[in-house]
Order: C-alpha cells, then sequence, then structure tokens
C-alpha cells in the first residue's frame, strides 16, 4: 500500500496546465526527489498534493494510515514579513495546529513534541529567540521542526536549502537523510540533481520529458546523462 | 476634582465602554497590522459612516441595528475584492471608502432636518461627545459584543496566530484560513462599529494601529505583543478620556495624542534598548 500515489495528475492555474499526465507513487520510507528545471512546475505540484490547490485532472490517493492533515510541509518562501513579532517557540508550536482538532488550546502533549522536535533540529536553546533575527539556516530548521510538529510520517519539502552556504546546506541534507533514515517519508523538491541523486530513492524529473523511477534507473536514462552534463558544463 | 465627576452616570459610562473599546481593537489591531489587512479597518470606518448617514436619513429608532450588519457585509465583500486580485483590490477599497463618505455627506445635507449639520457630521467623524451621551441601552450592547469579541479571540488565539503567520501552512495543516479571515474581518467591522462611539469614524484606524505600532517597537513574541497593546490601548484611552473631561478637549482626538505620544515614546525606548525584550 503506497503512502501517496498519483494518476494521470495534469495540474496548472485557471485551466492552464502546466504539468500535463504525471504518475508516479510513494512508499513508505521512500526518499523522493522532484527535479526540473526552474518554472516547471515544482512547486504547483507539491500545492497540488497538499490540496493548495485543485488538480486540473486526474487522481491524488493518500495512504490509508495517514490521516488527514498528517503532512509536515516545507513552503519554498515563507513570505514571513520582516517585521513580525514571533518566538521560534511560537512558530514550532503552530505546527500543531492541525492535531488541535476541536480543541482550543495546545496541550501538555503538544508542547512535550515541540519541544522534542526543537531538540531533533537543535534550536532548543534559542526557544524564546525572535524568529526574524535568526540565520537563513537556523530559520530553515525552525521551520523543519514546525513541519515534524505536523506529521511524523510524511514530510513534503520545497527546496529547503534555497540561500543556504555550502556547509550549512550538507548540515541541512544530512538532517533529512536522518529524518528519513528513522522512517519519515521524504518528498523533496530540489534543482540540484547531484544531491537529488546522491541522496534520493527515487526521482520525479518533470519539465518537456517526464521521468519517474528509482535513483539508478534515472542515472541510466539519457534524461540525466543530459541533465547532469549541462550542470557540469556551467 | 476626579472623584466629582466619576459620580456622573455618563462618566462612568464612558470610561466602561471606552476600555472594552480600546481592549477589543487593540487585540485585533495586531493580526490586522500584521496580516496587511490595514486597508480593511480604514475602508471599513467609512462605510461605517455612510451608514450612519443613511440610518439617520432614515430616522431610525436604533442606528446600531442598521449600522452593524451594514458593516459586516461591507467588510465580508471587502476582504473578497482585497484577496482576490491584490492590486485592483487597494484600488476598489479605496474607492468604496471615498465613496461611502462621500453619499454620506451627500445624503445628510439632501435630507437633514438637523439646524446643525456640520456640528453632526463633524461628530460622527471625530467622535466628539458621543461617548458623553451613552445611554444605558448602548452601554450594555457594546459590553455585550466587547465580551463576545474578547471571548472569540481568546478561543481562537492559537489559530489566529497561525493564520496571521503564514497562511500557506495553516491550510496546508487543515486549517480552515478562509473561514478565518472571514471571522477577522466580521469581528474588526463589530469593533469599528463600537469605536465610532468613542472616537468617530476617521479616528477608528489609530485606535486599532497606533498601540500594536507601539507594542512592537519592544516585543519580539507575538503573545507580548498582543498583551502590551492591549495594556497600553486601555492605559492610553483612559487617560485620553480623564483628560478630555478635565481639560474639555475633544475626547476621540485627546485619545489618538495620547497614543502618539507613547508610540513616540517607545519608538525612542526601541533605541536606546537596541530591542532586546522578548
Ligand atoms: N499563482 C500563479 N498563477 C499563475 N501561474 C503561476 C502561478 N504560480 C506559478 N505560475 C506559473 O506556473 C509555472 C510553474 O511554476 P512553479 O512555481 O511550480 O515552478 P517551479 O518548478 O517550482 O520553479 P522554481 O524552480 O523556480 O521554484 C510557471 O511558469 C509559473 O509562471
Ligand atoms: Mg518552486
Amino acid at each position: 500500500m503506497p503512502e501517496l500515489s498519483c494518476s494521470h495528475l495534469t495540474l496548472g492555474y485557471d485551466g492552464h496546465p502546466v504539468l500535463s499526465d504525471i504518475s508516479f507513487s510513494v512508499a513508505k520510507g521512500d526518499y523522493l526527489c522532484i527535479v526540473g528545471e526552474n518554472g516547471s512546475g515544482k512547486s504547483t505540484l507539491m500545492r497540488t498534493l497538499l490540496g493548495l490547490q485543485k488538480p486540473i485532472s486526474g487522481q491524488i490517493e493518500w495512504g490509508a494510515d495517514l490521516r488527514e492533515n498528517e503532512i509536515g510541509y516545507l513552503p519554498q518562501q515563507t513570505t514571513v514579513q520582516k517585521d513580525f513579532p514571533a518566538t521560534v517557540w511560537e512558530i514550532v508550536l503552530s505546527g500543531c495546529q492541525g492535531r488541535l482538532g476541536k480543541r482550543f488550546f495546545y496541550s501538555r502533549d503538544d508542547k512535550a513534541l515541540v519541544r522534542e522536535n526543537m531538540e531533533k533540529m537543535d534550536i532548543l536553546s534559542f526557544s524564546r529567540r525572535c524568529y526574524r533575527e535568526l540565520s537563513g539556516g537556523q530559520q530553515q530548521r525552525v521551520l523543519l521542526a514546525r513541519a515534524l510538529c505536523a506529521t511524523q510520517k510524511i514530510l513534503l519539502l520545497d527546496e529547503p536549502v534555497t540561500g543556504l552556504d555550502p556547509k550549512v546546506t550538507a548540515e541541512m541534507y544530512e538532517l533529512i537523510k536522518r529524518l528519513n533514515k528513522s522512517g519519515v517519508t521524504i518528498i523533496m523538491i530540489s534543482h540540484d540533481v547531484m544531491t537529488a541523486v546522491r541522496y534520493a530513492s527515487h526521482i520525479l524529473h518533470v519539465g518537456h520529458s517526464v521521468f519517474f523511477g528509482t535513483r539508478d534507473e534515472y542515472t541510466r536514462s539519457s534524461l540525466a546523462r543530459q541533465f547532469l552534463s549541462v550542470e557540469r558544463d556551467d | 476634582m476626579l472623584a466629582t465627576y466619576l459620580t456622573f452616570p455618563f462618566v462612568r459610562y464612558a470610561i466602561i465602554v471606552g476600555t472594552l473599546i480600546a481592549l477589543c481593537s487593540s487585540l485585533l489591531g495586531v493580526t490586522l497590522v500584521l496580516k496587511r489587512f490595514s486597508f480593511i479597518g480604514d475602508g471599513l470606518s467609512h462605510v461605517a459612516f455612510g451608514a450612519m448617514a443613511i440610518a439617520g436619513v432614515l430616522h431610525l429608532s436604533n442606528n446600531m441595528l442598521f449600522v452593524l450588519p451594514f458593516t459586516v457585509l461591507s467588510a465580508v465583500l471587502l476582504l473578497r475584492t482585497g484577496q482576490n486580485t491584490r492590486i485592483k483590490g487597494d484600488a476598489a477599497i479605496a474607492m468604496i471608502s471615498v465613496g461611502a463618505l462621500a453619499v454620506g455627506y451627500l445624503l445628510l445635507s439632501l435630507f437633514s432636518t438637523s439646524a446643525n449639520l456640520s456640528g453632526d457630521v463633524c461628530s460622527t467623524l471625530f467622535g466628539s461627545t458621543s461617548i458623553l451621551t451613552l445611554t444605558p441601552g448602548e452601554v450594555r450592547l457594546c459590553i455585550v459584543l466587547s465580551v463576545v469579541v474578547l471571548t472569540v479571540f481568546i478561543l481562537f488565539y492559537n489559530k489566529i496566530f497561525a493564520v496571521t503567520f503564514d497562511e500557506t501552512f495553516a491550510r496546508a495543516a487543515g486549517t480552515p484560513t478562509d473561514a478565518f479571515n472571514l471571522l477577522i474581518a466580521i469581528v474588526i467591522a463589530v469593533i469599528i462599529v463600537l469605536a465610532m462611539n468613542l472616537v468617530g469614524s476617521l479616528l477608528i484606524s489609530a485606535l486599532i494601529i497606533f498601540p500594536a505600532m507601539s507594542a512592537m517597537r519592544l516585543f519580539k513574541s507575538f503573545k507580548g505583543v498582543t498583551i502590551c497593546s492591549a495594556v497600553l490601548s486601555v492605559t492610553c484611552s483612559l487617560a485620553g478620556i480623564l483628560i478630555s473631561i478635565l481639560a474639555s478637549t475633544p475626547v476621540g482626538s485627546t485619545i489618538v495624542a495620547v497614543n502618539i505620544a507613547v508610540f513616540i515614546v517607545f519608538s525612542i525606548l526601541a533605541k536606546c534598548l537596541g530591542g532586546t525584550h522578548s
């Protein structure tokens, strides 16, 4: 039973397709990387998976063991205004909002979960700090901790390393790998094919031509050779 | 001297109503400022003026029963236009708010039987003395509505924070963000109608925005800003009402002036402290 399966998905804005006829499935514990050029529709695909917009046609099916709202999400750009007053604690706690259900206030369990995930992301020491005063890497870890509070099962990450320096980028990828090893299914968008190939178990390549398969199948495909060689050239 | 004034029921009414309105408006003010919804507050206050004028022309016995639903409805419509198309939405809101102002004044000058038209208009726009002429019925309505607003805010505090901080994430987490935006708009409409009594329709935005902006100078957490903003707003309003009684200045403008003074003080404090509080 796959965690997520999409069949003949066509998606876009106002009836204009951006991506057509995408089919793929993700099993528990998989690490799927979605790659493709800028503007090929990766973020649109993720927004559609999350139910933020409707697909033009096709089906999205989530695994039976996933309760509704049990998906963690790290957006490509969180449009937090520069002057937004919010502490790290408040932000990570807001990851528990899907668990509130009919309750109005967060329970002790919710707060314990927040603490646990902050520890995992190594941000517990600045839980009282203001989010906007953190570095880019620290901010990403805060948002990742928030996403983890929303789920223990599946994480959707949209270019989680944008704007991070090489060292912090590597740390971020290791962190995500560790999460995957601990059993969290990962669906990550990346325009960096090299890392995708290094970390992922499956690759979905979108754009003019579409590819879906395991990492090894991908590296053998002509599409990847093209893409990888272009990347080495520049 | 103050004690003598406090024996008058209308002074006590003014203080009760002023405190409640200040509290409600400052709580929602934080969200409004952070969501970039200030424009809705501004637009709505003008709409409320138009509604007041229509109510006046129709000789309704109870203005509130007309003005409140009318403003709430406008809030819903403004939110729709504001969200659908960002840039055009702004222009639409400007048109609605200025239009309501113009039509309201036009109606009043055409149909009003009052001998002192410009005085009436002035008091609707700037509040002047209407807070000192509240009837017990109006005070009761105000208390009930304030309690409703406060309850809604406290119960939904966590969701309001979530929707304000990151609407996309909130939606992905299953929070009905559209419903919450609607709730926020409706609550704002209610507050604006209430606050018209206190500061008049032109100055309402000040009551909503200033405490939040002052609090944001010094505090770095959402909770801190919310609490500080509430405390500031209540203090400024009380001070404003008392000063205006003692010095016979217009209530609304005095309250806003106190708010401005506090904002300046907080800005200077923030500069001095380097903004390290949480
Ligand atoms: N809100 C929108 N309305 C209409 N079209 C949009 C909207 N957002 C994106 N698009 C279009 O959809 C296409 C895909 O955009 P998308 O953001 O999914 O690309 P992407 O693969 O995530 O790119 P990047 O690598 O730059 O993040 C683009 O051509 C873009 O212009
Ligand atoms: Mg993208």
